[in-house]
């Protein structure tokens, strides 16, 4: 069963915030997915591979080759802030994740 | 109580592509901030990634030479986090089907071999670059470049088998040594195309439970790997010793300081969600693939040292750095091909030719004088058509203009002289230029004798045959004395 701390756990992973109201009502629709995914639990899945892709390809590749990037004024146009061609965000502490 | 340090290392390299692993933009590094960058590696909705095949290519290249298994078929999947310098607010990383598992690379630490286990050997884009050091920008802002975004890197993980800082640094100098004799990697740690996480715990010698594990990060360089893991094995040392308990968590190495830091934990733990990525269907690897990879692998490190010593008597010293490089290798096999004379060549090689690079900061493809040049270089020694000395200056001025070595000594009119009836005038002139130095050799200061081989060179201006020339000297300064 989903509690309202699984609920903020996945609001903070998303980066967003919500009232309390909120939170009850996501309990609530939570619960009611997963208890409809729980369905799936009562195939026999023996000796069947997991799916990963449901389209019927393999090895769509390209060759290492160059094209054109954009124009730094498209890659930028949708920046609410930029300085010297860079991206321009509020303060972050610490390394990258990976 | 004693204590024994358990490490893995996390070795991303970023490939030697010309475009990045999921679209065509540049992988170039240096270029101007955001100048490489298209919607797909910006993260743009709607578009659809397409994976570049050499990554592939490298991945099984660096799976065959690790003797991993290689899956016969990899997936993609979303690794999903939010930072700035990943627009998409995920990354395309692989991780229940990476390309390449359960593999191993040979170390060798004090003489000994010993393995050290690959877990796995995994694709992934490289984020963008933020940069927030307070040096280059104002206080409360973070700036974003992109052009990184994108680039395809391997992961490489290793087993907690490194028990020692100095196997680390060992681990690490052979696996840049393999990426770069498979040319999937330049190995350049200090730019970041080779980068090394470390985790480390430490347990009681003699026990075999693993302890709580730190994550180290933030360390550039080789050197920054031995400090920083030699100053963790001391901080937990002592948290054990004072009977406190080890933190669960990732530490940055501060060089100037010369200690780790806490990143501060974050309040929970992390959970990437990860999924089969949608936009990118599976990668089916045959034995035809394999096979054919298999079959275009260059000869390895280890395996070309070992024929280096068969074939050519060479010391394993010598091998070792004939080896370190597989251009500086197959120079050196090519100067052997020509000349036919192994010993010398590796004398050359490992002496004036190392020394050049190693002055000139150049690298052995910068040089203008290939191997042709050495090979008709040392022939003409072993001819006796120039001396060593000469020899050494002619492979100066050969480094510098390319022009073959006969070329510069006719040029320069430095041909040895093997003419005795010439070697005869000058040393007849030497005798009769240095009585008292004469006088003193004739008394027994066989000291002298140096003194006046190196008149007699000076007035052939080098050129005479060190050998006639010796024999001539000592043949006339001896009749002087029967004469006295």
């Amino acid at each position: 069963m989903i509690t309202v701390h699984d609920v903020e756990q996945i609001a903070r992973l998303a980066k967003l915030e919500f009232t309390d109201e909120e939170k009850h009502r996501f309990i609530k629709s939570f619960n009611e997915i997963l208890s409809y995914v729980e369905l799936l639990n009562e195939l026999d899945l023996d000796g069947i591979e997991p799916t990963t892709h449901v389209v019927p390809l393999q090895n769509v590749l390209r060759e290492d080759c160059l094209e054109f990037s954009l124009p730094r004024e498209k890659v930028m146009q949708n920046a609410p802030e930029q300085k010297e061609g860079l991206f321009r965000v509020p303060k972050v502490i610490g390394a990258s994740d990976e | 109580m004693p204590y024994e340090p358990v490490i893995g290392l996390e070795v991303h390299i970023q490939l030697s592509t010309v475009s990045k692993i999921f679209c065509s933009c540049s992988t170039r590094f240096g270029a101007a901030p955001n100048t490489q960058v298209c919607p797909v590696c910006a993260g743009l909705p709607g578009v659809l990634p397409v994976l570049n095949r050499k990554v592939v290519e490298f991945a099984v290249r660096l799976g065959l030479a690790t003797q991993c298994h290689i899956n016969r078929k990899a997936v993609f999947a979303r690794k999903n986090y939010f930072y700035p310098d990943l627009p998409k607010g995920y990354q395309i990383s692989q991780f229940d089907l990476p390309f390449c598992q359960d593999g191993k690379i040979d170390i060798e630490v004090e003489g000994k071999v010993k393995a050290i286990r690959i877990n796995r050997i995994h694709a992934e884009e490289d984020a963008g670059k933020s940069m927030h050091a307070e040096t280059y920008v104002a206080a409360g802002e973070t700036l974003v470049d992109l052009n990184r975004c994108g680039v395809p890197l391997l992961e490489v993980v290793s087993e907690p088998d490194i028990f020692s800082p100095q196997e680390a640094h060992a681990y690490l100098s052979c696996f840049r040594r393999l990426v770069r004799y498979l040319e999937i990697c330049d190995g350049n740690m200090e730019e970041g195309s080779l980068r090394c996480d470390a985790n480390i715990s430490l347990r009681p010698v003699g026990t075999t439970a693993l302890g709580v594990k730190t994550e180290i990060k933030n360390m550039n360089s080789f050197s920054h790997v031995e400090k920083a893991l030699a100053y963790e094995i001391s901080r937990q040392a002592e948290l054990l010793e004072r009977g406190e308990r080890i933190v669960q968590e990732t530490r940055l190495w501060n060089d100037g300081r010369g200690i780790t830091e806490s990143m501060r934990a974050k309040e929970f733990s992390h959970d990437y969600r990860y999924f089969p990525e949608p936009d990118l269907v599976p990668v089916e690897i045959d034995s035809q693939w394999i096979d054919r990879t298999r079959a275009e692998m260059p000869e390895l490190p280890a395996a070309k040292r070992q024929r280096f010593i068969g074939d050519y008597s060479l010391s394993t010293a010598d091998a070792e750095v004939l080896t370190e490089d597989r251009r500086l290798a197959e120079y050196f096999e090519a100067v052997v091909r020509e000349s036919g004379d192994a010993r010398t060549a590796a004398t050359w090689v490992l002496g004036e030719l190392l020394r050049a690079l190693n002055e000139r900061k150049h690298t052995i493809e910068q040089l203008r004088a290939t191997p042709a040049h050495l090979a008709a270089l040392l022939k003409l020694v072993a001819a006796g058509g120039i001396n060593r000395a000469i020899a050494r200056e002619t492979f100066a001025i050969m480094l510098e203009s390319g022009q073959m070595p006969d070329e510069i000594i006719r040029e320069r009119g430095w041909s040895q002289i093997n003419d005795s009836q010439v070697l005869e005038k000058a040393v007849d002139a030497v005798i009769a230029e240095c009585p008292d130095e004469t006088a003193a050799f004739r008394n027994g200061k066989e000291k002298v004798f140096g003194f006046l081989m190196g008149q007699v060179m000076r007035r052939t201006r080098g050129q005479a045959n060190p050998q006639q020339l010796e024999q001539l000297l000592r043949q006339k300064l001896d009749d002087g004395n029967k004469r006295y």
